[in-house]
């Protein structure tokens, strides 16, 4: 049979999962990599990353309104999918999803960006007329009392939410984790340090997207680049991605130790089917080379210029292996037979429901998310990263 | 014509309920045929005894299979393996050619120890599958079958990532996951199923483990029986005589 090597079990030649599924937890992973971020400002009370904090803010709440689009895609019956809020099956790791998803959005994600940008918001409401000036006053919600007093209230509820919203940052994605780490019948997924490596790509992921999308908004609007702070966002960066390539490397040097039943297929499928994406793209190119740039500005004192460059490179590479990462563990969970005695390929296909073009656009529609929710809530003007 | 009021109504009274009994009548005559009247669930627990040595690869069990339960081409809710195995047990050769359909060609190595294996879901009693259906519109039913709601699943295809055993498909028409549903129709009659009714040397029967009558209890008494992937503790309910220990 044509892209089948060895013995599948006849149900396991098509791919399952396809791409649309490698975008669901690389979006969920920036979405959480970003709030973390903020609350590195908010809780952490890191300074230097304040000019990031509403970046990073309208960089979650963008991907996370477009995170649940390519399940919903995939699905057969989508039209059935609001079962899962009306009967779930409590047993599912799955069933969870639509109320983390929920919670994240309503009760963390949306109550943080309203009370950050309440008096920019009335302000706007104010001062704007026509159309805008009706949207800006229901956002507002009826609530235009920016008082100093009402303020401190904001601050300090805004806190608790940031309090409330690390941990469930951590469940969104390190539960996305889990979905495919309690698959017992996959021995590429089945790991309990499955959540754990989900959840420190995601924060490296996210932050990478905010420092690009930060480096980028700056050179877009010629304004100058507040380098304590890209500093300091590179730092972590580095930090996280040094945590999460070691976790990566424990589960693999655990899995050739412990050489169990499936090793032998599934280490000839990384040096075969995923040679490329996961050996060549996901950990040289996308992990080791930008550790290494990284590091390197941790260890020398370059040019302003020069780092710059260097972090953006090394957070667009980071972006490029986090999502071979995803791709690897989807699509690499399912390349080979349960039976361990054979392999299947997968091909993308293009217009398809599932292919190259749905992909693509669903992941530039964050970022046209993101363009309006700039124009609409400007994270410059009247921040605290112009107050600081 | 003069009618009196009470006539009228009495009229449109007999029209009434002629009209809601032949519409029940239509109803069931179009509807598929419902269990057994005289059939508990609850007095059954089904499951499948499966003899190895009896199996000669002829594939009739997957055609009957796949004409009783319009199974897709490409997909199968039961197939046949042969296994081809050398002394050591090492490698395996395993082909399973279109599920088996239409049997198998001739082995080409008279060196190998071979054999066929049928396959077809296991109906655990802790099933993965069942576990992870976001909706739960896959179950196991009173009577020990695992099986899909089509009108409820969602198509997420989590259940198919969970079978260690590769029993479930993708059903393009519908949408929906669809797999063996152990001929419920069938059975709930009194008929045993598709595949264990077309096979001609007797290799797979159905079987009742609640009957104490149930010649399965002599069968697991007096047999080394063996349950696919046992590590995966799913409580498999298709037992195999004589499995060899290369088969995955």
């Amino acid at each position: 049979m044509q892209g089948v090597e060895g013995f599948m079990y006849p149900n396991e030649v098509e791919l399952q999962w396809s791409l649309l599924i490698v975008l669901y937890p690389y979006i969920t992973g920036l979405v959480a990599g970003a709030f973390i971020l903020a609350s590195l400002e908010r809780v952490f009370k890191v300074e230097a990353v304040r000019p990031t904090y509403r970046l990073a803010l309208l960089t979650a709440l963008a991907f996370l309104l477009v995170a649940p689009l390519p399940l919903q895609l995939h699905l057969g019956h989508p039209e059935r999918s609001f079962e899962m809020y009306l009967t779930p099956h409590r047993s599912s790791a799955m069933a969870m999803f639509g109320f983390v998803y929920l919670w994240y959005l309503t009760v963390v994600l949306l109550v943080e960006v309203w009370l950050e940008y309440r008096a920019d918001i009335v302000a706007l409401a104010q001062s704007r007329t026509g159309l805008m000036g009706w949207i800006y006053k229901a956002l507002t919600l009826g609530s235009y009392n920016v008082s100093p007093a009402s303020r401190r209230i904001d601050d300090k509820v805004g806190y608790v939410v940031t309090v409330i919203g690390i941990p469930s940052a951590f469940l969104l994605h390190g539960y996305v984790g889990f979905i495919f780490g309690s698959v017992k019948a996959n021995p590429w997924w089945s790991t309990p340090l499955m959540p754990i490596v989900f959840l420190f790509s995601a924060m490296t992921s996210g932050i990478a997207a905010v420092l690009t999308l930060y480096v980028v908004s700056m050179k877009l609007r010629r304004t100058p680049i507040d380098m304590r702070c890209l500093d300091t966002v590179a730092k972590y960066l580095f930090y996280m991605f040094v945590i999460d390539f070691s976790l990566e490397m424990l589960d693999l040097v655990h899995r050739t130790y412990e050489a169990g039943e499936s090793f032998k297929s599934l280490d000839f499928m990384v040096h075969t089917r995923l040679w490329t994406s996961q050996v060549l793209v996901q950990i040289l190119l996308g992990t080791l080379l930008p550790i290494l740039l990284l590091a390197a500005t941790q260890l020398r004192r370059f040019g302003e210029g020069l780092r710059r460059g260097l972090y953006l490179g090394a957070s667009l590479l980071t972006l490029i292996g986090i999502f071979a990462m995803r791709w690897n563990v989807v699509v690499g969970g399912q390349l080979f037979s349960k039976s361990f005695l054979g392999y299947t390929s997968y091909k993308v296909e293009f217009a398809a429901r599932e292919g190259l073009l749905p992909a693509v656009a669903l992941m530039i529609l964050p970022f046209a998310i993101f363009f309006v929710l700039v124009k609409l809530l400007p994270p410059w003007t009247g921040s605290k990263a112009t107050e600081a | 014509m003069d009618l009196t009021r009470r006539e009228l109504l009495t009229q449109c009274s007999k029209l009434l309920l002629l009209t809601a009994t032949a519409a029940k009548a239509l109803d069931s005559a179009g509807a598929p045929p419902g269990p057994d009247d005289t059939y508990r669930m609850a007095d059954h627990w089904w499951g499948m005894i499966i003899d190895i040595d009896k199996c000669i690869g002829c594939g009739n069990c997957v055609r009957a299979c796949s004409k009783e339960n319009a199974v897709p081409d490409g997909f199968f809710r039961t197939w046949v393996e042969r296994y081809q195995v050398s002394e050591g047990g090492e490698h395996p050769q395993v082909e399973s050619p279109n599920g088996a359909i239409n049997g198998f060609p001739p082995a080409t190595r008279e060196d190998l120890k071979s054999f066929y294996v049928p396959k077809i879901c296991n109906h655990c009693v802790d099933s993965p599958c069942v576990q992870v259906c976001p909706v739960g519109a896959t179950f196991l039913s009173p009577d020990g079958v695992v099986l899909v709601d089509t009108e409820y699943c969602l198509g997420c295809r989590y259940c198919i990532q969970a079978c260690p055993y590769g029993c479930r498909y993708f059903h393009a028409g519908r949408q929906t996951v669809d797999k063996c549903s152990l001929c419920y129709h069938r059975i709930t009659k009194g008929l045993t199923t598709a595949c264990c009714e077309n096979c001609p040397t007797g290799a797979r029967q159905l079987v009742d483990l609640k009957n104490p009558k149930d010649p399965v209890h002599e069968f697991l008494r007096n047999n080394k029986v063996q349950v696919l992937k046992p590590q995966m503790a799913t409580g498999a309910k298709v037992f195999y005589k004589n499995l060899d220990g290369s088969v995955r």
